[in-house]
């Protein structure tokens, strides 16, 4: 099976956003695709340990997926790791402003991850941003 | 002699069916072979495409009143 790298950058809190980027991810890892995610900017606080706040929408596709069955972004992220074995990272500064130490975020989470890092690791592969 | 299961993700929406089926196929063994019903018109496309990717036979689909039926044989 061909393997290509995929490398993920979210920095949206909008459900859109956050939705298409996990589609991507776990979709990627389980077709056996090397899976980066990097998380940083709004997107980190969805992923504390106990978090439950509801992104909100941008459009009506939003709206729409909110009342529908769509599987929630945060399960299709930890799928991608435990199915796909994608790696997801919380970006260092997003940590360190946020205050949030690395243990406070969801288990699936790996260690924080600064840019310098991350661009060494996503080159020569895919890199979307949402 | 080989097994078929059935994964029932009707009302779930892509990629919810085909994240069932690889859950799934892990638990059942090499020659099993398993029908994932969809309510989901991109499942349905998705799932065969997948399958190719990943080396696993399909063994065809067929839609019956909004219901995709899709059938696969664990290969690995």
């Amino acid at each position: 099976m061909e393997s290509n790298k995929i490398s993920i950058v979210v920095l949206s809190d909008k459900r859109e956003q956050l939705q298409m980027a996990a589609m991507m991810a776990s979709v990627g890892a389980v077709s056996g695709n090397e899976v980066l995610v990097f998380l940083s900017m709004n997107s980190l606080r969805y992923f504390v340990k106990g978090a439950d706040e509801q992104a909100p929408c941008e459009g009506p596709v939003g709206e729409l997926m909110a009342q529908k069955n769509v599987p929630p972004f945060k399960i299709l992220f930890e799928q991608a790791v435990t199915l796909g074995e994608a790696k997801i990272h919380p970006c260092s500064m997003a940590m360190d402003v946020l205050a949030i130490e690395p243990e406070g975020l969801e288990d699936y989470i790996g260690e924080p991850m600064g840019l310098t890092l991350f661009l060494d690791e996503s080159k020569g592969g895919q890199v979307w941003s949402f | 002699m080989a097994e078929k299961k059935i994964i029932d993700a009707r009302g779930s929406f892509c990629p919810g069916p085909l994240m069932e089926l690889i859950g799934a196929i892990k638990m059942v063994a090499i020659g099993d072979e398993i029908e994932v019903l969809s309510s989901d018109r991109g499942s349905a496309n998705d799932i065969p495409e997948w399958l190719k990717k990943v080396g696993h036979e399909f063994l065809g689909s067929r839609e019956e009143a909004g219901v995709w039926h899709i059938k696969l044989k664990r290969s690995k």
